[in-house]
């Protein structure tokens, strides 16, 4: 089998199509998992009673918007370099989702500050790198939208996409490198996890939960997106007239 | 709009964002990369003298007095190494604890003492259920004897 074949959006947008719903699927059952045993089967913590189960959204929200990230510039560079028009649609699909979930992670942070550290927000170095990374979401965004030439406002946007890259290991880092409020990660590959199996078990099935939805997400965004920018192509054309 | 001008303001405006952004980035490098001083950092005066800035350590054990007014509140912030005495007016945050994380804004006034206008708690990245962090604490006790110490041992999830 030719995998180069779905590098085309003709015939990529029906394999996209096939594949969204089985990943919305694995969301919402992964979802309700991690859910379950976030609320119903992991302890309550020893120093900070019940208000540190909002990890299991916060901490795989945080994740996925420093991973979408990665992937988004990466489509962006590969979409800049070879040329391929699927891959700067993909860039652009995942861009509104990586945002959505940088937003979600300082939301969550602030609402887990108020209580823990008693303030909603401070400039150290951890929450100031990734509210530069939601800037560089809307950034993406407002650039690729602001040009009206798709092919155009690809490259311009993937030029910025991998500019901000450089953002991704200072977040990432930030709380090893200098003093920050932000505690340390729990989970890393370095050492073992400083926390309780079953808490850790529902964070990692959340983190799979949202890695699903994103994936899903970004495939019903493509799809939209190869629809509308392939719309005098003959063969978006013959679906609309079926 | 001529192509050129449009050209123009893209670039303009991809040069703003990244400027704004990297603006952002050094702002923080500057004020608050060092997000609070220790108390050695203090005693060796590299922390800021006649503006505010932030301390950070461990609430020492047995060190938090209330005054008679009922909402000062003196307490001494260590490294284990240095000690800097703090007085603070308001109200502490609910994770405030001895032997616990803080990080207090404030000055540095002549007396010696670190007069606090924001006092926020530090808490580690240590999640465990109630009953692991007793047994943690008895096994910890149980290997020091009767030795009182303020060192946090991270494998004991934040020591006493």
């Amino acid at each position: 089998m030719n995998l180069f074949k779905f590098s085309s959006p003709q015939t990529f947008y029906p394999l996209a199509g096939r594949l969204a719903p089985l990943f919305w699927g694995l969301a919402a059952v992964l979802g309700a998992v991690g859910l379950y045993i976030g609320f119903f089967v992991a302890p309550t913590d020893f120093q900070q009673g019940d208000s540190y189960r909002i990890i299991f959204i916060h901490v795989p929200a945080a994740w996925m918007s420093m991973f979408l990230y990665l992937v988004m510039a990466v489509w962006a560079a590969v979409g800049l370099v070879l040329n391929t028009r699927l891959s700067s649609m993909m860039a652009t699909a995942l861009a509104p989702t990586g945002a959505l979930m940088t937003f979600i992670a300082l939301w969550t942070g602030s609402l887990w500050g108020r209580p823990t550290w008693g303030t909603w927000w401070v400039w150290d170095a951890r929450l100031t790198s990734e509210l530069i990374l939601l800037f560089l979401y809307i950034g993406f965004m407002a650039l690729h939208a602001s040009i009206d030439e798709p092919r155009r406002a690809d490259k311009a946007a993937a030029i910025l996409a991998i500019v901000g890259v450089v953002n991704v290991p200072i977040i990432y880092f930030s709380v090893k490198w200098w003093n920050t409020l932000h505690q340390g990660s729990s989970v890393s590959l370095t050492k073992s996890p400083s926390m309780a199996a079953t808490m850790l078990a529902g964070m990692l099935v959340m983190a799979l939960a949202f890695w699903m939805y994103s994936i899903a997400a970004g495939l019903t965004r493509v799809r939209s997106i190869i629809l509308e920018r392939e719309r005098n192509s003959a063969w978006a054309g013959a679906m609309q007239e079926n | 709009m001529t192509p050129r001008r449009k050209r123009l303001a893209m670039v303009v405006g991809g040069v703003a964002v990244l400027g704004i952004g990297a603006a952002l980035i050094l702002n923080a490098f500057n004020s608050n990369l060092v997000f609070f001083y220790s108390p050695t950092q203090v005693a060796a005066n590299e922390a800021p003298t006649g503006r505010s800035f932030r301390i950070g350590g461990l609430v020492e054990q047995g060190s938090v007095k209330r005054e008679s007014d009922g909402v000062s509140v003196r307490f001494v912030v260590t490294d284990t190494a240095k000690i800097v005495p703090v007085v603070y007016k308001g109200i502490l945050p609910d994770l405030f604890k001895e032997g616990k994380g803080v990080v207090a804004q404030g000055k540095l006034e002549a007396d010696g003492v670190f007069h606090a206008s924001e006092v926020l708690a530090k808490h580690d990245e240590n999640y465990m259920p109630p009953e692991a962090a007793d047994a943690l604490e008895k096994a910890h006790k149980a290997a020091q004897g009767s030795e009182k110490t303020l060192v946090m041992d991270k494998s004991s999830g934040g020591g006493q």
